[in-house]
């Protein structure tokens, strides 16, 4: 019997006292997790983070990629003053009519205009750094070869006081917007120049303030491009590479409960999201003047709804794949329409009437309307409903069937 | 009453050699098919609470489908599974999960996260277990704590894949293929984490393809083929049934008679390895039985290129039961 009670006694032993025991299995016992570590969601959390911390690259693209952007394109069509006509003036010899031409052109301030031999005018117009070109009677060839694309117009010489009473010829590309435009504006100076009387009287009013530029267009549709690609791209890269390396199979070994290890990945998106929107945000504000007319929490709203959306999209991606390249090609054909269509960088409305409604049911544009409408118009969340409907739609489908469908090996 | 079952058995012989055999591990009738592949085919095992259970067979033989269904990881086409008196597919999966410890054979852990923050990742899943310093210093990677995931060795890093199992302080362990790839001196160390384990009276079932890793760690070897079990038994057992402790391997010009062979004293059986006149000899008495060989070559005029002898291993028991070795695969 004493044996019976020492073996008895051994096996007590390894359960209550780890150390003398070194790998002692076949004992449950042990210290309570909070001991030594915190929630597992908290952990796992944590983990997501420092994984994307210590990607250089992925920092680079979600945090600088969409300031770098917004300054670029901020500055390419930055409103200063309005930008001014540019025209050429041709004059084989210094001929004086030039000359007055340009002095014509010049009193409205709208107009730059330079006299430039007739090679250099020409060049300059098929380079498009001038808009148009003013010939004069005396510029032109003997022959009058006339030009395609080519107006004149005819001052005929009148009994009042003249400054000068030329001839012109308008050489221009009328598929060019701004030619059209050089062409209204410099004709308009030469009549006036001649004395052309106005019939109607006309003001003018023009709105530089903040909130009606490019730059406040743009800024909403990168939050919204940056929503779905750190979404799509944070879960679908990381997941499909944890299949990949059989380590989704090795946490599905352990009690981990599978829901914590999918909303690890929201809540360490949540954590970047508010990074990633305050720094777009706020370089807006202090390079441009952007400002957000509506209230923040409606854009908090939206952001979050936004990126809660692609994160299900992200995970619906993600939930068979085993290889990046299978991923990426998915990734890809889900963005792609919405890069394209979703008017991020012009508005959507430019498409054809019968691809409205499509384009209108693509999560990107439900947040980039609803968010242009917040910033930019200073609408109430309630306004845009429809676009929360369409994001909350999205979100709720693409969750349930990601988990249905999810492959955890 | 006159059987006596292990249970009640046990205590009053010397506690060492009987203890009570308990049942950690059992599957009867196991079958998984992938397709027209039938992985495992039939299995029946089972593995005594304390002792370290040895699957042992060549790549493809059904080992690793066999340990993933063990885990509850992979759902049999067939049989009956009970880990720790529990079965997969309840509502106490998770309960059962903390219980266990698992290194799969192809886990790759993060590269970017440090060996102390994995461990401690994994150490939040249990709600019991040791801490990450205990945990560290059992696999001898307290150095290496800083140290993220992607630099470390092929030895360190399956170290640390056991010590990822090993959280929990599980009662039972399951390798797979725990020290494939790994150096010699890799090998040793995590042989001493297991071992460890063993005396600490935790259960194990291993899985590998080195014959001598069987032979060093597991109290029970099972040999799988083509997803069925072809023997069973202590690896002192398994060597002892070939009836022979030596093997004589030959490599001769010229055609020998296997059955004369055979009939050489001392000799138990004859098998020819792979090419044309490549023989292994299974002997009993070596001291009798080489000299006649010799004779034999001598009478048969047949000229000796290579001969060599070495003590039966797990290897010579699975080759005379598949006639492969057990790398071929």
């Amino acid at each position: 019997m004493a044996e019976v009670e020492e073996y008895v006694g051994a096996e007590s032993v390894a359960t209550t006292d780890e150390r003398e025991v070194p790998a002692g299995g076949g004992s449950r016992g042990g210290e309570d997790r909070a001991r030594h570590t915190f929630h597992p969601l908290i952990e796992l959390t944590l983990i997501r983070l420092r994984e994307f911390l210590r990607e250089k690259e992925a920092v680079f693209w979600v945090f600088v990629f969409p300031v770098l952007l917004a300054l670029a394109l901020g500055v390419a069509f930055r409103n200063t003053a309005p930008e001014k006509i540019r025209v050429a003036v041709e004059s084989t010899t210094n001929s004086p009519v030039a000359e007055q031409i340009v002095r014509a052109l010049s009193v409205s301030g709208e107009i730059e205009a330079s006299v430039l031999e007739p090679a250099e005018a020409a060049r300059r117009l098929g380079g498009g750094s001038v808009s148009l070109v003013v010939r004069t009677r005396s510029a032109m060839p003997a022959t009058e070869n006339s030009i395609a694309d080519a107006s004149s117009a005819s001052l005929a010489p009148a009994n009042q006081a003249r400054v000068f009473a030329p001839e012109v010829e308008y050489r221009y590309d009328a598929t060019r917007p701004e030619s059209r435009i050089a062409r209204l504006a410099v004709d308009d100076a030469l009549q006036r120049a001649q004395g052309r009387a106005e019939v109607a009287r006309t003001r003018d009013e023009r709105v530089t303030e903040p909130g009606g530029r490019y730059i406040d267009f743009l800024i909403p549709g990168l939050i919204g491009l940056n929503l779905m690609g750190s979404g799509m791209w944070g879960l679908g890269f990381n997941i499909v590479t944890a299949r990949g390396r059989k380590l989704l199979k090795r946490f599905a070994a352990t009690p981990m409960r599978r829901s914590h290890y999918l909303l690890s990945f929201m809540m360490s998106r949540l954590v970047f999201l508010a990074l990633e929107v305050v720094a777009v945000l706020g370089f807006a504000w202090l390079v441009f003047g952007v400002t957000v007319r509506g209230s923040l929490i409606s854009v908090a709203v939206i952001v979050l709804l936004g990126a809660l959306t692609f994160s299900g999209i992200g995970l619906l991606v993600a939930a068979r794949p085993t290889t990046i390249e299978g991923v990426s090609g998915l990734m890809n054909f889900v963005m792609l329409p919405m890069w394209m269509l979703s008017g991020t960088f012009f508005s959507s409305a430019r498409f054809p009437e019968f691809a409205q409604p499509f384009i209108k049911a693509l999560p990107l544009t439900a947040i980039n309307d609803s968010l242009r409408a917040v910033i930019n118009e200073g609408a109430p969340l309630a306004s845009t409903w429809a676009a929360l409907a369409v994001l909350l739609a999205w979100c709720v489908v693409s969750f349930v069937i990601a988990l249905r469908i999810f492959r955890w090996q | 009453m006159e059987t006596i079952s292990d249970t009640t058995y046990a205590p009053s012989v010397s506690p060492p050699a009987v203890r009570p055999r308990a049942t950690a591990l059992r599957c009867d009738g196991l079958v998984k098919r992938y397709g027209d592949l039938v992985a495992v085919d039939k299995l029946d095992l089972e593995v005594f609470a304390g002792e370290c259970f040895g699957l042992l067979g060549p790549n493809g033989a059904g080992k690793t489908t066999t340990v993933e269904i063990l885990e509850g990881l992979t759902a049999p086409d067939g049989g009956r599974v009970e880990v720790l008196g529990a079965a997969w597919g309840t509502a106490h999966d998770r309960t059962l999960r903390e219980r266990i410890g698992v290194q799969l054979q192809e886990t790759q852990l993060s590269e970017k996260i440090t060996v102390a923050e994995t461990v401690r990742l994994f150490r939040s899943f249990y709600p019991r277990g040791r801490g990450v310093d205990e945990i560290l210093r059992l696999v001898s990677l307290e150095e290496k704590r800083a140290a993220r995931v992607g630099k470390l060795s092929g030895g360190q890093k399956q170290r640390l894949a056991v010590a990822c199992a090993l959280v929990s302080n599980p009662e039972l362990l399951f390798l797979d293929e725990p020290t494939t790839g790994l150096d010699p001196q890799a090998r040793l160390q995590l042989w001493d984490i297991v071992e460890k384990f063993r005396a600490g009276g935790g259960t194990i079932l291993l899985t590998t393809h080195y014959m001598e890793e069987a032979a060093r760690l597991c109290d029970r070897v099972a040999i799988m083929d083509h997803g069925r079990m072809i023997a069973l038994g202590t690896p002192d057992e398994l060597i002892a049934s070939l009836g022979a402790d030596q093997i004589i391997a030959l490599n001769a010009t010229g055609e020998l008679d296997e059955r004369r062979l055979t009939n050489l004293p001392g000799v138990r059986g004859v098998r020819r390895t792979g090419s044309e006149s490549a023989y292994a000899l299974t002997v009993s008495d070596i001291g009798v039985a080489l000299p006649a060989l010799l004779a034999e070559l001598k009478t048969e005029q047949v000229i000796l290129n290579t001969l060599t002898t070495h003590q039966a291993t797990l290897e010579d028991v699975f080759v005379s039961l598949t006639g492969r070795m057990l790398r071929d695969g």
